[in-house]
């Protein structure tokens, strides 16, 4: 019992989970500003941003139905959480292993998007309306190729479970290679999925002003920010566990350290993605995902296919 | 809204997309955009009014606060209108100069340009590329001149300051370098994925209704018009610089933005030859403090198109009128067109293509009585008993401390 607790609340769960994401940001944005020539944030910077949302006002458009508006920033909040407790964290054993628990963190971070759209729906403000709709026909777009992406790994270590894919990969060292373009694809809508450039649509400062977030404040504004975060690190440890599933025999210690340094591997693809595009329509957004990134996980698909059925045999 | 599948979104006054108070009240039916009203004058200063009471002197400094980024162009409209009235012959020193200064205006409004465009695109990066070069150029005029916005080179009968050998080999250090850079750029925009997804065949005006909405500048050039002030009716020393008039027939905001690109390109060809030759003698002559009487017509190629002032004089050493058409008039009415049948997400930069200075366009406001049949225009009077009117009806009413105020006075 108080074990359990530990771990959900303290390490890995809520604490540590917290700061590492606020460190994530601050390593993206560092990243991102270099990139561009700029200086950058200094470390506390994210932390700092919270801790001065946290203390200001918050303030609930009139005309919102303010139970839902409240609450839509907490089940996002809770979500992601939750995703990352099935992610083998940096050995072969998770925390609560059970047989299908890859779908059920890929389903967890379909819960913050949701939650995305129902605050923004709730908050009857116009720009937040057309961000909400916007989030969710990305959301048919990009999860189709990110669900194949990841399922493709799955597939070849033909178990749903994340331990096992785990075990599998450790008994076949080099296999992960040949999910590599899966990587790629599940990489290319996971920026779909946190919203960056060229996929940060929903959220298109220059059009709709902050998308569904418009008429968010206060300690709610920071919770959604805060979401942004974690859903970046699950999403990231997700790919790393399922991608790279290397290095888990080793000592803890060594272990854990590989694996932060893996999900900030992943951390710094998103941020050079972002750095050098530009953002595209939702329509060619979906386009592109259809055209090009479903029809590349078939593909993977049957590769996969391909290897079980003939070197695995 | 709940119901119905179309609404209506403000894009302004207040809007991340817009750097000016503007409104732009868009008619959407999902993504799609169905209508668009344009509002100007949310930034109307009575500047041509207050010229009015100013002497010419004065009204240069005046003239040259109309726009933070194409100060020099509509200061060198206003003092050639002036000088043409007088029937000064300036130096050739002087002009050369004067030429120098709006190329670099130029180019530091084409380079913020592309910044501010990819910023409406989502490409930030562009952005903080292209500013960071842009500072080279701002350095350059802070060099040459003192300033980095609002110059104060220009003066009637001339400029104010001279060059120097050592500012002009920094001119062509400085030349070199973003000369580099923007090749980097036009390649860049040529190759780019994302960037040419977002601009090709966003914001279509082809070249008749460039023609018959009467676009200047980079949007008219963009749609294969070949029109440019400095080529058509040379002012300064542009008739005797070589240069190209560019032109795109792409018609769209990525023509547009090629347009720009090269333009930059022949920006710097036209700052080396104003280095090379530039004449010797002096940068100035004395001109008389009044103007006599006599009315002129200036056109300028300013960054964003044609610039036209009118200056008309009465003999005093104030200017009886002046009017200032600045070029965001002249393309605002094509943005209509523009977006017809497009996306919301392509509004920003179609906005922005055009190079809007909406705080230059604000200039005359008529007010009309449309409640009155005769739908005349408004005067003082009226007006004022207008808005006295408005205000009891909201319930503020000064009549009581008016009557309080009389009895103590």
């Amino acid at each position: 019992m108080f074990k359990d607790l530990f771990q959900i609340l303290i390490f890995p769960g809520l604490t540590f989970l917290v700061i590492f994401s606020l460190f994530a940001e601050y390593f993206d944005r560092k990243l991102y500003a270099r990139l561009q020539n700029r200086v950058g944030p200094p470390w506390f910077q994210p932390f700092a941003d919270i801790l001065k949302l946290l203390a200001k006002e918050e303030l609930i458009p009139c005309e919102a139905n303010p139970r839902m508006f409240k609450l839509a920033p907490l089940f996002a909040f809770t979500a992601a959480i939750t995703a990352f407790l099935y992610i083998p964290l940096w050995q072969i054993k998770t925390l609560f292993s059970f047989n299908g628990d890859v779908l059920v963190v890929l389903y967890l971070l379909t819960i913050p998007t949701l939650s995305f759209f129902i605050g923004g729906w709730y908050s009857t403000s116009l720009f937040a309306r057309i961000g909400s709709v916007r989030s969710m026909t990305q959301l048919f777009a990009y999860e189709v190729p990110l669900f194949m992406g990841i399922l493709s790994s799955a597939l070849l270590a033909n178990t749903w479970n994340l331990k096992e894919i785990a075990l599998f990969y450790s008994a076949h060292p080099w296999f992960w290679l040949f999910n590599l373009p899966g990587f790629c694809i599940a990489l290319i809508a996971l920026l779909g999925k946190l919203e960056k450039v060229p996929f940060d649509i929903p959220e298109a400062e220059t059009e709709i002003v902050a998308g569904s977030f418009t008429e968010y404040s206060g300690k709610l504004f920071a919770f959604l920010k805060l979401t942004l975060d974690i859903e970046m690190v699950v999403g990231a440890a997700l790919l790393a566990a399922v991608f790279f599933p290397f290095g888990l025999q080793m000592n803890p210690f060594a272990g854990f350290v590989l694996f932060l340094l893996k999900i900030i591997f992943i951390v710094f693809l998103l941020s050079l993605l972002r750095t050098v595009m530009a953002r595209l329509r939702i329509d060619q957004m979906i386009d592109f995902c259809w055209k090009y990134l479903v029809p590349l996980a078939f593909v993977q698909i049957l590769l996969n296919l391909a290897v079980k059925g003939v070197i695995l045999k | 809204m709940h119901n119905s599948e179309e609404f209506k979104i403000p894009i302004g006054p207040q809007h991340p997309a817009l750097k000016e108070p503007e409104s732009f009240s868009v008619a959407l039916k999902g993504e799609k955009i169905l209508g668009i009203e344009i509002r100007l004058g949310y930034n109307h200063r009575g500047i041509e009014k207050a010229a009015e009471e100013r002497t010419y002197i004065q009204d240069i400094y005046l003239i040259e606060r109309i726009c933070g980024i194409c100060s020099h162009s509509h200061s060198t409209a206003f003092v050639q209108a002036v000088e043409e009235i007088a029937g000064l012959e300036l130096p050739k020193r002087a002009l050369y100069i004067r030429t120098l200064i709006g190329e670099l205006e130029r180019v530091h409004s084409h380079l913020l340009w592309l910044g501010v465009a990819g910023h409406e695109i989502g490409f930030d990066t562009l952005l903080m590329y292209t500013w960071r070069d842009r500072e080279i150029v701002m350095d350059i005029l802070a060099l040459l001149t003192g300033n980095r916005v609002n110059y104060g080179i220009n003066t009637i009968g001339g400029v104010r300051r001279d060059i120097s050998k050592e500012q002009a080999e920094e001119v062509l250090k400085a030349m070199d370098t973003l000369e580099e850079r923007t090749k980097y750029y036009i390649e860049l925009g040529l190759s780019e994925t994302t960037l040419v997804k977002r601009l090709s065949g966003v914001g279509v005006l082809t070249y008749d209704d460039a023609l018959r909405l009467d676009a200047v500048g980079p949007t008219a050039r963009a749609s294969g018009v070949k029109r440019d002030v400095r080529k058509d009716d040379p002012y300064a020393a542009y008739g005797e610089m070589d240069f190209k008039v560019i032109t795109e027939k792409n018609c769209d905001v990525y023509g547009r933005t090629l347009v720009r690109l090269k333009e930059l390109m022949e920006a710097y060809q036209i700052i080396r030859q104003c280095i090379k030759n530039l004449p010797e003698g002096p940068v100035t002559i004395k001109a008389p403090r009044k103007i006599p009487a006599g009315e002129a017509l200036s056109r300028y190629e300013a960054p964003r198109g044609e610039d036209v002032h009118y200056v008309k004089a009465n003999g005093t050493e104030k200017p009886e009128r002046v009017k200032v058409r600045a070029p965001t008039l002249a393309n605002v009415q094509a943005v209509k067109q523009m977006l017809k049948d497009r996306f919301l997400a392509d509004m920003p930069i179609v906005i922005a293509a055009i190079d809007p200075c909406f705080s230059c366009t604000d200039r005359l406001v008529s007010l009309r009585q449309v409640d009155s049949k005769d739908k005349k225009t408004m005067n003082w009077q009226t007006l004022r008993e207008y808005s006295i009117d408005w205000h009891r009806k909201q319930g503020i009413d000064f009549k009581k401390l008016n009557q309080k105020l009389k009895t103590n006075v």
